[in-house]
């Protein structure tokens, strides 16, 4: 049943781009409608294929970053890679009303829903913060009390993504605890970091959560992903709770 | 369907017939994984055929190392749409192990078992024939830990998780036992050719 209910839902169909909104100077968020009626779980990506008129077509993975509860519309956050083919597509030429092809969701490790339950921490370097960012706005729409701490790392302060959502989300002080660490500049906060991730890092933040994590997910650059997942081993955590996706580089 | 405002870069028409549908070339090697990246001591690794529950033949690194070694240069295909053409690995063939274990395929499929508890099935006839082998080498150099290392599967013709990393074992199974990505919605076979991503392509 599962199967033939994924079967289905992975087939390609169109998506029409309904909004598009700039995030940071290197991501922006499209918002797409698909035709087909679309079931994913936060931390889930889809894949988007573009076609040329020779023929010759392009594809790509995206995690989501909205959460499957708020509406009918998938929002991917893309960074624009300027040797890249489709997140310059996306950056330069995609327009709202712009119909494209995507196929989805893919993916069935990298997910957390609030079933799963706490505590769990995230750890996001970039626009690897995406999924995360679903797991953690799903958690706000079911009003869950699992906690759940998120550490992210971006070069500057406004290339954080979705950065005062995150910090108004934190402020409420529900059990979504936030860590900031900014690796190019100075944090114009105070208790967040200026530095890239370390494992002195990863033993502050296992220490703010009430328990040790029940999962950790980890998203990111490759070697970003390393760094993390080394730590929280070193740390104590049990690899078998360690979930990552890399970018690949 | 045609996608407004995208032409693309295409490919270089000479390796055109190299690259399956919706890849694109890469040169980098991108690491992917679905957990922390396993540090296995040579010392402590072991490599295990089993038949169905019961271990049948296990070799230490030195006892592997020792059996006849395979360069095999291959193009190769990740379900997450990158291609990297002529890549050379060196290794053990699996038919060299089964010979070695005086062993003939006693049923027609495996499941590759990984230290880090990855599993993923592939049917035997895409592991003989000179088709795939435990590589303990890559690009000349020892197989680096996020590639696998100390060794992992290469089944170069299929998409590459079936090439299992930090492999510890071939398990013969008498049905087709869908591994780790197999269960969470990825093909069950994998041909890149066919391009068979996902459950039902």
């Amino acid at each position: 049943m599962q199967d033939e209910l994924l079967a289905v839902q992975a087939k390609w169909q169109k998506a029409n781009i309904i909004g598009i909104v700039r995030q940071t100077p290197r991501v922006t968020s499209f918002f797409f409608k698909p035709a087909l009626p679309f079931f994913y779980r936060p931390g889930q990506h889809v894949d988007v294929r573009l076609s040329a008129p020779d023929g010759y077509q392009a594809q790509r993975s995206y995690s989501i970053a909205s959460a499957p509860d708020s509406s009918e519309t998938i929002e991917l956050a893309i960074e624009r890679l300027d040797d890249g083919e489709v997140s310059t597509f996306f950056h330069d030429a995609a327009e709202i009303g712009d119909e494209i092809e995507l196929r989805g969701p893919i993916g069935g490790h990298f997910v957390w829903t609030t079933e799963d339950g706490g505590p769990v921490l995230l750890i996001g370097g970039g626009s690897g913060v995406v999924p995360l960012v679903s797991m953690v706005r799903h958690r706000a729409a079911q009003g869950s009390a699992a906690p759940v701490l998120l550490l992210y790392s971006a070069r500057t302060w406004d290339e954080l993504i979705f950065r005062d959502e995150l910090l108004g989300l934190a402020q409420r002080a529900n059990g979504f605890d936030l860590s900031l660490t900014l690796t190019r500049e100075a944090s114009p906060r105070e208790n967040h970091y200026a530095r890239r991730i370390d494992p002195a890092i990863i033993e502050d933040v296992l220490a703010r959560l009430p328990m040790p994590p029940k999962l950790a997910f980890v998203c990111g650059a490759n070697a970003f992903v390393t760094t993390a997942a080394d730590a929280l081993i070193s740390a104590g955590v049990p690899a078998n709770i360690i979930r990552v996706e890399r970018y690949g580089v | 369907m045609m996608t407004r405002g995208f032409t693309g870069r295409g490919q270089p028409s000479e390796i055109k017939d190299r690259i399956p549908p919706g890849q694109s070339l890469t040169d980098d090697f991108p690491v992917l994984s679905a957990g922390p990246t396993p540090r296995v001591r040579t010392e402590d690794w072991s490599f295990t055929l089993k038949i169905g529950p019961k271990p049948a033949f296990t070799w230490n690194w030195d006892e592997f190392n020792a059996l006849p070694q395979t360069k095999l240069t291959r193009d190769i295909h990740c379900v997450t749409a990158w291609s990297k053409l002529d890549t050379h690995w060196q290794g053990v063939l699996v038919d060299d192990i089964l010979a070695e274990a005086n062993l003939e395929a006693p049923t027609d499929f495996v499941l590759a078992h990984g230290y880090d508890g990855y599993t993923t099935n592939v049917p035997v006839k895409d592991l003989v024939g000179g088709k795939a082998m435990i590589a303990t080498s890559y690009d000349g150099k020892p197989l680096p830990p996020d590639h696998g290392g100390p060794a992992r599967l290469l089944v170069p013709h299929l998409y590459f998780w079936k090439s299992a990393k930090w492999i510890n074992g071939l398990q013969f199974t008498t049905r087709d036992e869908p591994g780790f990505w197999e269960l969470r919605g990825y093909h069950i076979y994998g041909d890149p050719w066919r391009e068979q991503r996902y459950t039902g392509d």
